[in-house]
């Protein structure tokens, strides 16, 4: 019956479901593209940023010697220009707290890193960086590194004694190819040479000016500081949701200080959340757009039937089964035309994900980024039969409620 | 067969609200038995299509009682209504009101696929039966719309009695032919009371028609007149 009617007023039928067809596409694409340019963003930060960081903080001493004298405990003591302690730079019992940390199921892998003030000596003038020491395997494995080493091989880090990978930035600043040897001061004075083998390029320009990337032996011996000299240690979780309450967990059993990524990049969620909630609005909108189309022409369709609706209603069919036949011809609409809406924005994902896409700030991209999360699909197909069947379920029930005495009197 | 009574109307009094309250049936009252052919005649005006839709339970807006196969069927839901006409009222109407979009076999399906008590097959060859009786069969497969008017009211005829009904009310059947049709139309009529027992109540102001019938009712005014 719905069939006969649709295959009627087959041309409107079409336009209704072209409607459909048409939003779920942009709203299928729209998603995706967005999507896929927010974890761009994201990963851009979150992929190097590790999920868990502990590090000992320069601060001022929570107690004051004064408070300890049991002559002026009970008083109000007043310390006026208190200064950070001299305390060590380096995680006291490292080695211990590595092997703690990767003993916990939660943690995917732990890398340890120094981070050392230098300048790096360019004929007369100094220009001045941080050399990071960072375990050249782990650090790959689990921030990414080696993805945003351009040029040359990361793994010559490790190979090659008194090897360095400079910022891009940093590099075009000191005329450094690779093969060439920098002179590099640390802040305690001592100087050291390191042959270039990498340039190193994270798409930040602020970090690619400054900061280069050592192994941590070599930054060490730079240092000179022992071998269990480590300032930071980093955390990959696998589930990164649990890194607020595994930092603070972690701090209070290791007694030193530990950042979250959470803390450390909320601007990046709550950006990339207001994202996605503007393509969700637009591609809610396009369909609520195309129910109307809907409605509009179903609307139509019953008052060309009104007769048609009459008769079948005078020759036993119930208000419900003529509600049924026009509901069934919405959903259809919204089926077959979410279906297609579906594959062509499936088709159109992939079309953008071919347009060329290269940037020199973000040397892994080639192409726009596109998100194909079946979540987006799921969303979109149960959206089109949602407003579908509510663009019909109107029409339909001033249909069911045709009363035929009247159509047939008036004839 | 006969004396049992098919369609019992008891006291049936319609008002209409605009544009003022207006009575338009009094008190109507009789009884249709099985296999009676019974006309209803009158002025247009009289309220003789008004008390035909109340008698086939499509509009259910008046005071009075109506039994249907011995059935009360004043005050029951739409839905059961809805059932009662599939079931045991065949209609034929002034317009033929059949369906451009299906073929001539299936228009005369419809009521038996509403029923939904046999299989397609089975309907398919009932379907087929009735547009033998009026000599429609080779128009079967045509589009409704193909036909000329009197076929149309042919097929409408075969679609009222797809359920085997226990009653077919017309409404004007004729009202719309030339004479050669609606003579035509009319002989079937009579070969259905005839050859069949048919129960049949139809509305017309045709004298002619009125006359092959076995009873008329008269009506005016909203009242029955004669009987």
């Amino acid at each position: 019956m719905a069939k006969a009617l649709m295959l009627a007023r087959l041309k409107q039928t079409v336009v209704a479901a072209i409607g459909v067809v048409f939003s779920i596409t942009m709203f299928v694409t729209l998603l995706g593209f967005m999507n896929g340019l927010n974890q761009l963003l994201d990963n851009l930060v979150l992929n190097r940023t590790p999920h868990i960081r502990f590090y000992n903080e320069l601060k001022p001493s929570p107690t004051q010697p004064v408070e300890l004298s049991d002559k002026y405990r009970s008083f109000h003591n007043v310390v006026r220009s208190i200064k950070p302690a001299a305390s060590r730079m380096s995680i006291y019992n490292n080695e211990a707290i590595i092997k703690t940390l990767l003993d916990d199921p939660r943690i995917v892998g732990v890398a340890p890193k120094i981070a050392a003030q230098v300048f790096f000596n360019v004929g007369a003038i100094d220009v001045n960086g941080v050399i990071n020491g960072i375990d050249v395997e782990e650090e790959s494995r689990l921030f990414a590194f080696d993805d945003y080493v351009t040029e040359g091989d990361f793994v010559d880090l490790k190979n090659t004694a008194n090897a360095i990978i400079l910022g891009k930035g940093a590099a075009d600043r000191m005329l450094a190819s690779i093969g060439d040897v920098v002179q590099v001061t640390t802040a305690q004075g001592n100087s050291i040479q390191l042959k270039v083998v990498g340039y190193y390029q994270s798409g930040l320009g602020e970090l690619d000016n400054v900061q280069s990337y050592a192994s941590i032996s070599t930054v060490q011996k730079m240092l000179g500081e022992p071998p269990s000299f480590v300032t930071d240690i980093q955390v990959k979780l696998n589930d990164f949701d649990l890194a607020p309450g595994m930092a603070k967990e972690y701090s209070a059993i290791f007694g030193i200080d530990a950042d979250d990524i959470q803390t450390v990049n909320a601007q990046f969620e709550a950006g990339s959340g207001i994202r996605s909630m503007i393509s969700y609005a637009v591609g809610i909108t396009l369909l609520i757009v195309s129910g109307f189309g809907i409605y509009n022409i179903l609307n139509m369709m019953i008052y060309e039937k009104m007769d048609t609706i009459a008769i079948l209603k005078a020759i036993g069919f119930s208000g419900r089964d003529v509600n049924l036949i026009f509901i069934t011809i919405a959903i259809t609409i919204g089926f077959f035309g979410g279906v297609l809406g579906l594959f062509f924005g499936f088709i159109a994902g992939l079309g953008i994900e071919q347009i060329p896409f290269e940037l020199d700030a973000l040397p892994t991209i080639k192409t726009l980024p596109v998100d194909f999360n079946p979540k987006y699909y799921v969303i979109a197909g149960v959206f089109s039969l949602v407003t579908t069947y509510f663009a019909g379920y109107f029409p339909a029930r001033k249909a069911s409620s045709i009363d035929p005495v009247d159509i047939i009197r008036g004839k | 067969m006969k004396g049992k009574p098919v369609l019992e109307a008891q006291n049936i009094n319609k008002y209409f609200y605009s544009p003022e309250k207006t009575r338009v049936l009094k008190d109507v009252s009789f009884q249709v038995t099985r296999g009676e052919f019974v006309s209803v005649m009158g002025k247009s005006g009289c309220g003789k299509s008004t008390l035909l839709y109340i008698l086939s339970t499509m509009d259910t807006d008046y005071h009075g009682k109506l039994l249907i196969d011995e059935e009360l069927v004043s005050g029951k839901n739409a839905n059961r209504l809805s059932q009662i006409r599939n079931e045991k009222i065949g209609f034929v109407f002034q317009f033929h009101y059949l369906l451009n979009e299906f073929s001539v076999l299936e228009n005369v399906m419809i009521p038996g696929l509403k029923l939904d008590k046999k299989s397609k097959q089975e309907l398919e060859h009932i379907a087929m039966e009735k547009l033998r009786i009026f000599d429609m069969q080779d128009h079967a497969l045509k589009k409704a719309n193909q036909l000329s008017g009197g076929q149309k009211q042919r097929v409408a005829i075969a679609r009222s009695l797809m359920n085997d009904p226990l009653i077919i009310m017309g409404d004007e059947p004729t009202g719309n032919l030339d004479k050669k049709n609606s003579d035509i139309v009319f002989k079937i009529f009579k070969e259905l009371a005839q050859e069949f027992h048919q129960t049949m109540l139809i509305v017309t102001h045709d004298p002619e028609f009125a006359a092959g019938t076995d009873r008329i009712i008269e009506m005016e005014d909203g009242r029955v007149l004669r009987d």
